[in-house]
This record gives C-alpha cells, structure tokens and sequence, in this order.
C-alpha cells in the first residue's frame, strides 16, 4: 500500500519534471532570447503555447506536496527543516513566476511589463536550480529522518549542484524541443530552425553533464550510485538511447519534428524514474523507508481514490481545453478582435 | 531589520515562546488575510458570471452577456493570483508548521489533496469558459461555467474541512505520538465543517456581491447610469443582500455551538475573565492584566444571548487551565475582531433593508447618491468582516493549533529565520498585489474606451504578435 501511493507521488514528481519542466525551460528561452524586437517572435510563441496550459503544469507541485505530506507526513517535515532555503526560494520564485506570466501580458504600463518579464525569466532559471538541489538533498542522504539536517550543506554539495544544474538544461532542452514542434505546426519555419538549434545544442550540454555527473555521483553519494550502476542501469542506457536517438533526429531529418517530443520526453521520465528505482525503497537517503514514513492506511487509501479521481477527471478536461486552445489558434483572424 | 523585529518580538511575544512563533504566526496570518481575499471571486464571483450569462442567453441581453464576459476575465485574473497564493501557503505550512505537518499530516493532511483536485478542475474549467466564448455553443459553453462553480465550491469545502479539523480534532487515534488509525469521513465531516462551511460561502457571495455592486455604484455617482451598469450592480447587489439575513443566523448559531462545543474560544469573544450567570454583554473594550477595560455593558446580555435565560451560565477565562489560557492581548483580538464582524454585519443588513425600501417606494437606485455612496463601502466593509471573522476563528483557537492535541508554540519550526522570509514574502505579495490592482484597473479603462471585452488575461487565448515595446504602449 505505502509503495502505491509513492508511485502515485512518483508520477507526480515525473509529470512535474515534464510539464512544469518544459515550462521553466520556455522561461529560460524567454530569457536568452535577446532584445524586444529580436526576441518577439519567439516570446509570443512561448506565450501562446504556455497561456492554456500554465496552470495546469503548476498544478503538479501542489499535488506532489499535498500526496507527500499525508502520504508520508515524516518525510515532509524531515524535508522542510532541512531544506528549508532553497524550498523557500523556490515558493517565492513560483509565485514571481506566476505573477510575471499572469500580467506581463495583461494591459499594463511597459514599465511593469518589463518588470514582471525579468521576473517570469529571472525566476524560471532559480525555480528549477532549487527544485534540483533539492532532489540532490533528498538523494545524497543529507536529509536525517527526525529532520533539522543541516541547512546549508544539504543543498549546497556536489549533488545537489549537480542536480540543480541538471534541472535547469534539462527544462531548456525539454522546451526547446515542445517549441520546436509548437512552430513546426503553425508552420513558421524560421522559429522551427530557431528552437531546433538551442535544442541540439542543450541537448549536447544535457548529455555532457550527464557524463560528468556519473563522477560526482560516484564521489559525493556512493549509494545512489550503486544503484544507479546496478537495479537502475536498464532506465539509465534506455534514457541515454533516448536522449540520443533526439540528437540524431536533429540532426539528421531537418524538415520533420515526428518523434522529437517523444523522445525528449522519454529521456527525461526515465532519467528520473532511474532516480526513484535507485533510491526505493527509501524516501530520504538510504535511512527513512517507505514503509517507516507511511500514514496509516486510510489515509492512503483516500489519496489513491484522489489520485484516481485525478485521472478520471482532470485528463478529459485537459483533452478537451487543449482543443479548444488548438481550434482557436486555427481560427486566428476571428480571434485576434475578439481577444 | 532584526532590531526592529527584536523590538516587535519584545512587545508581542510572551515569554517562553520559541523565537521563531511570532514571524511563523504573523506571516501565516498575513499569507492567509491575503489569500482569502480573492477566495470570495473564485467561489462566488463565477456564480455571478453565470447569473449574467444565463440571463443574457435566455432574454437574448446583450449587455448581461458583456458582463459575463467582463467577469470571466476579472475572474481569471483573480484565479491566477489566487493560485499563486496559495501555492506559497502549501509551503508554509511545511516551512513554519513542521510540527504540525509531521504529526498531524496523516489524519488532516488529505483533504489538501482533495482540495488540489477541485483547484486543478477549476483552472481547466476556467480555461475552457474563457476560450469558449466564441467557440463553443452557447448552452453548453454556460454549463461548463457551472462546472468551474461547482468546483470551487468543492476546493472551498475541502480547505474548510482542514482548517474545522483543527478546530473540532476527531477521526484519529494515537499510539506512542504517532497518528495510528484515520477515520477520513470523520475528519472531514468533523464537528465544526458544516457550520465553516456555510458561513464561508454565504460570506463568498456577500464579499462578491458587495464588492461588484460597489464598483458600479461607483460607476452611477460618475454618471455612468447605462443599463449595463444598472445591470452589474443588482446581479451583485442583489446576490449579497438576499445572503445577509441568512449569515447573520448562521452567525449566531454558530456562536451558540462555539458556546457548547469551543467553551475557550467563547470565552475570548465575550472578554469574559470570570465564570458565572447574569453574565453581560461586553461591546468594544480590552483585557488588560486579566480584567476588562473601557467598552459598553449591556447586562445579561451573554447569558441571554448563549442560552436564552439570564441565568445561562458562561464559562470565563478562569476555566481554562492557566497553561492553556490565551494570553490578555489574544482575547483581545478576539473579542474586538468578533465585535467588528457584527457591527458591520448589521451595517450591511441596514444597507439591504434601505435598498428594499427604495424598491418598494419604486425610487430608481441611480439617483439615490446617499444610498450609492453607502454601497461603494459595502465591499470593503464586507471584506473586513470577512477578515475578522477568521481572525476570530484563527486567534480565537490559541494557544493549540490543534485543539486540545498540539500547541502553536510545539508547531513551529525552530531552525532558520523565519523573520528574513517573512520580509521577503511581504515584498512580493506586495508587488503582486499592487499589480493586480493596476491590471484591473487599466482592464477597467481599456472596456471604457472601447467598449468590448477584448483584454489578455491569464488562462484566456493571446492576441496576435505584439507590436515592438514602445510603439504598443498600452
Ligand atoms: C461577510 C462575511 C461575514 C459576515 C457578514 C459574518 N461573518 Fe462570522 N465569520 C466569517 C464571515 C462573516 C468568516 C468567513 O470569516 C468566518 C471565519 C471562519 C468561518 O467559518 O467563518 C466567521 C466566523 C465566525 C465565528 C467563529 C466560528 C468558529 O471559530 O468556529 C462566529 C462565532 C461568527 N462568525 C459569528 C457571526 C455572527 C454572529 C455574525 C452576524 C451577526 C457574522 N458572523 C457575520
Ligand atoms: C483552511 C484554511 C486555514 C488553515 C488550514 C489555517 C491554518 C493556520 C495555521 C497552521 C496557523 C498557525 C498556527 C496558529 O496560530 O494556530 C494559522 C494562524 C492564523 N490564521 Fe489560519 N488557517 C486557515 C485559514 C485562515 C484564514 C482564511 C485566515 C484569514 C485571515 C486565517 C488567519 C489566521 C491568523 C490571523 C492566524 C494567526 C493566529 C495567531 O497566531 O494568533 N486563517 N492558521
Ligand atoms: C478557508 C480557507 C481557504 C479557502 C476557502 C480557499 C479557497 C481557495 C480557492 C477558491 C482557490 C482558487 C483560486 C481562486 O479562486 O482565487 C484557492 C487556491 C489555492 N489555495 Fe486556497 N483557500 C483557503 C486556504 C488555503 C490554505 C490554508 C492553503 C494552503 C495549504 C491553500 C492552498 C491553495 C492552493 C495551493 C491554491 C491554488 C490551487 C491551484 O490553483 O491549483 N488555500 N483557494
């Protein structure tokens, strides 16, 4: 039972790294993408693919918080008198976030437009770093059952920088890719050959990283590691083929984006699931289990009919407003008067 | 900084306490006064919505339909901020309440999901109305407005059941200090929910209602009397008043549970230091060094008022073990915060009656200035009610934060300064408050110029390219 509702939490954890991920990364293109006349075509097509699906995205990490600390009420004050910096800096940067991309486009003075752009940018670069030492954190084992570890070294070592920098490249190749295909399909080839570059060449920075990673790994968090080498090592090859076979894709077949997205996609979930199969069955470390953290039964029960509800529910939906949001970008010229 | 925090730690905190309980509280209160704010929008203001579109679709009203369309968008604006609101108080309640999260998160830490459920509906929801205006078919284009409605009102009863399980613990059991057993349907349908529950949402549709009338109340002493504006302001007005009467009885029966149920807290919202019979209704006043300073006496009044007969006995603060007792400065809030919401409850009743009264003598309202003035200051007046009512429900709890299981000062989080992220969270709902606003406002501005609904808002479809800043200006 305990395992169930961590799988649910775990597919909490993969969505968010997918969808909220791609959504940090379009921040960090939003960011690099040069003065406002140079960068307005790409901006608006971060805009107009984030704008339905924004909230949706965010909405993962509420449901990765609430499902860990019912489910695993231990572990989450375990995790939040440790980590307590980059947690709240990650709170407040979701909310710069959330304001910068909520009114950077509403009808307000330039000035504040600015204002909250820099915001939404700033933010989507720090939001992820933190979210990524966090993980490291949690995955190194600086996080002691009873909590209150230390505040500054549980997030500020090797893997928690690894893990950090991680997040960000992985959020900027993810993006690049998702608006690579977004601008395929409008067709604008100009933005296609824009978005296809800055994926390849994240996606090599990923990979490179990633090579890099295996020897801090190996030196700061020796368990995480065996088993990243041993039960985890499927996920891991298969994710590397993936992340891979995109950069061939890439290169190779310049006139079609089929696969892209998938693969990308792919990479990343199983880089993270290798990271849940090589840490199970511990939540923290290799010191608090699963079954040890667990509420009673239940409440574990409630969550897996919440987390089912979710499915039952929240997928159709999305499906449909997804439609529509497709429908209305075919029917642009009626569109753009009616706002 | 930290001198002046010392400083206000000194005057504030008692003795003993953890140095960290005053910045958890203080932020906690101010996160939350902030969040519940546009708490009211998300509920009721959607109902509103609808009202309007269903009036413009079934007597072909162009201008209800404009309003709709208006509302949908202030709406959405106010969805976003108040998603991002609450996302901070998700962390909060990690990052100060650890205590109470660790140990209590398996019995009341469920209905947060349940909330993120109907949250997670209602953005989609949301999403699909605003897109849908001039894509679906009218019919069902409302009835997906319905399902951001009814969605709201779940996310809303889901929080409620965590903030009354605090009030009214139940459905757990406890071995060795760890939550053991849960019993959820007692957990959420613990003592106080129903009564949170409706007040709440009565209080939604009040702080909607008179917050929308207001605006346009505004509107007509400018002169702008159109029946649009006539329109916008009785779909709000007429909401909130019909909710009014209804408040104030569940008001008070809620006060008469409390009474039974929260002895306490019944103590802070009568002052009343001293148990007895024959015991007198104390308006306005402060406990200072146990005893009740300055404010009116009307005699019995709390006996009859508990228990219908001056001879009702009231429990004072004397009953409560003296660890446990609030200390005077708590009482205080209490007791003020709970004179404040039915003071101006009963203001806002006499604005309804006066608005009866001018219907039945069949005066128009927009040339009632008097009458108009006094609406404009019914949204805030409704908010402040609604604001002071929680602050009796939150401080009125003390010193547990569960009742009776675990003690605000056992709760909070004892590494880190928490003063140093309360500073940083006030600085940025304070730009995301001030913008708020403007974007309203220039919303507002933009209609009047040109008439339509056309505005980006968050959730909604984008326009086309945007023009090179500068030339764009808007
Ligand atoms: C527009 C808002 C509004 C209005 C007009 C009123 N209230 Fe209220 N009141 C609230 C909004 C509110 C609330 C939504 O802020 C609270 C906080 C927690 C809750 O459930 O409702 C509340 C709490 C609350 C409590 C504490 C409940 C508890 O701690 O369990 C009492 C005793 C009352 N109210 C009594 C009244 C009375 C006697 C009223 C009128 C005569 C009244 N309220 C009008
Ligand atoms: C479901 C909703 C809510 C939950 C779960 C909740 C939870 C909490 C918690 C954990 C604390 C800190 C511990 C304590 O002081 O007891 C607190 C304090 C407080 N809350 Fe709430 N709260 C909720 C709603 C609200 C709302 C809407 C307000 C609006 C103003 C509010 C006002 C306050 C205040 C003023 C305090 C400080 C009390 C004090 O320390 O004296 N709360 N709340
Ligand atoms: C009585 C207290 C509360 C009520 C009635 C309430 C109600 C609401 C409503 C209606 C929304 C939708 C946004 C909107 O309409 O503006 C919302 C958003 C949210 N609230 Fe609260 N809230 C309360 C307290 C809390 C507390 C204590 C928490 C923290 C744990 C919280 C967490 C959230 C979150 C995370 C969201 C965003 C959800 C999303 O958009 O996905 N709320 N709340």
């Amino acid at each position: 039972m305990p395992e169930l509702v961590a799988a649910f939490l775990f597919i909490g954890v993969v969505a968010y790294s997918l969808f909220g991920g791609a959504d940090f990364g379009a921040g960090f293109w939003d960011l690099t993408a040069g003065g406002a006349a140079r960068g307005r075509a790409p901006r608006h097509l971060v805009d107009v693919s984030l704008s339905p699906i924004w909230e949706a995205n965010h909405t993962w990490l509420i449901y990765c918080l609430v499902m860990l600390w019912s489910g695993f009420p231990a572990a989450f004050a375990a995790i939040t008198t440790t980590l307590y910096f980059p947690l709240g800096i990650a709170a407040l940067g979701i909310v710069l976030r959330g304001a910068g991309f909520a009114f950077r486009h509403a009808s307000i003075s330039t000035a504040h437009q600015r204002f909250f752009g820099a915001a939404f940018a700033l933010s989507s670069l720090l939001t992820p770093y933190c979210f990524g030492s966090i993980a490291g954190g949690i995955a190194s084992g600086r996080v002691p059952s009873g909590g209150n570890g230390d505040a500054v070294t549980s997030w500020l070592n090797p893997t928690s920088a690894l893990g950090g920098v991680l997040a960000v490249l992985v959020c900027a190749y993810l993006a690049a890719v998702y608006l690579c295909v977004a601008a395929a399909r409008l067709p604008d080839p100009a933005l296609e050959r824009y978005f296809r570059d800055r994926a390849l060449a994240a996606a090599l920075v990923t990979g490179a990283v990633s090579i890099a990673g295996i020897f801090v790994l190996r030196s700061d968090a020796h368990r995480l590691f065996d088993e990243l080498d041993y039960r985890a090592l499927p996920l891991v090859i298969v994710a590397a083929l993936a992340g891979a076979a995109t950069i061939v894709l890439m290169v190779l077949r310049k006139d079609s984006t089929a696969w892209l997205r998938e693969g990308a996609g792919a990479a990343v979930a199983l880089v993270v699931l290798g990271w849940g199969v090589a840490q199970y069955p511990y939540l923290l470390g290799t010191h608090l289990s699963i079954d040890d953290a667990a509420a009673p039964d239940a409440t574990l029960w409630v969550q897996v009919g919440v987390a089912v509800a979710a499915g039952v529910l929240i997928l159709p939906s999305l499906v449909v407003l997804f439609r529509l949001a497709g429908r209305g970008r075919l029917a642009a010229p009626a569109d753009q008067t009616s706002g | 900084m930290t001198l002046c925090a010392g400083m206000i730690q000194e005057s504030l905190a008692a003795a003993g306490d953890p140095s960290q309980l005053l910045p958890a509280r203080q932020q906690m209160a101010f996160t939350l006064g902030f969040h519940i704010i546009l708490v009211p929008f998300g509920v009721a203001l959607t109902t509103l919505m609808l009202v309007a579109n269903y009036r413009g679709l079934r007597h072909g009203d162009a201008e209800a339909m404009l309003l709709a369309r208006r509302w949908s968008k202030v709406a959405a604006v106010l969805f976003a901020v108040g998603a991002i609101t609450g996302t901070v108080l998700s962390f909060e309640l990690g990052i100060l309440w650890p205590g109470l999260m660790g140990r209590y998160g398996a019995a009341f830490g469920f209905p947060f999901a349940i909330e993120g459920l109907f949250f997670f509906l209602e953005a989609i929801f949301v999403s699909i109305y605003i897109y849908g205006w001039r894509r679906l078919r009218p019919w069902p284009h409302f009835w997906t407005g319905v399902v951001v409605s009814l969605s709201s009102v779940g996310g809303a009863a889901a929080v409620i059941a965590s903030n009354s399980w605090m009030n009214q613990p139940g459905g757990f059991t406890l071995r060795g200090g760890r939550v053991a057993t849960v019993r959820p349907a007692e957990v959420f349908f613990n003592g106080a929910f129903w009564w949170e529950l409706v007040h709440m949402l009565l209080a939604a549709y009040i702080v909607a209602g008179f917050v929308v009338a207001g605006v346009y109340a505004a509107g007509m002493l400018r002169g702008r009397t159109s029946y649009y504006h006539r329109t916008g302001f009785l779909i709000g007005f007429v909401t909130a008043a019909v909710a009014v009467p209804f408040q104030m009885v569940v008001g008070d029966s809620i006060a008469r549970y409390v009474y039974d149920a929260e002895s306490p807290k019944f103590s802070a919202i009568e002052m009343l230091p001293a148990t007895g019979t024959h015991v007198p209704e104390t308006l306005g006043g402060i406990l200072r060094d146990g005893r009740v300073r300055y404010g009116l006496r009307i005699p019995d009044g709390a006996s009859l008022l508990s228990g219908f007969s001056v001879n009702t006995r009231v429990k004072g603060l004397d009953a409560i073990p003296a660890r446990y007792r609030p200390s005077d400065q708590e009482v205080t809030t209490v007791h003020l915060a709970f004179d404040v919401m039915v003071g101006l409850s009963s203001a806002l009743l006499l604005l309804a009656l006066w608005y009866a009264w001018l219907r039945w003598r069949r005066r128009p309202v927009e040339r009632q200035r008097w009458f108009l003035r006094a609406c404009v200051l019914g949204g805030p007046a409704a908010i402040a009610c609604l604001e002071t009512g929680w602050i009796t429900t939150e401080v009125g709890r003390q010193p547990w934060i569960v009742v009776g299981h675990l003690l605000t000062r056992d709760a909070v989080a004892t590494h880190g300064d928490l003063w140093a992220f309360f500073a940083a969270v006030l600085a940025v709902y304070a730009a995301v408050g001030v913008t708020a606003g403007a974007v309203l406002i220039s919303m507002k501005r933009r209609w009047q110029a040109d008439g339509g609904d056309s505005v980006n808002v968050p959730y909604g479809p984008r326009g086309p390219v945007p023009e090179p800043a500068g030339k764009a200006g808007a």
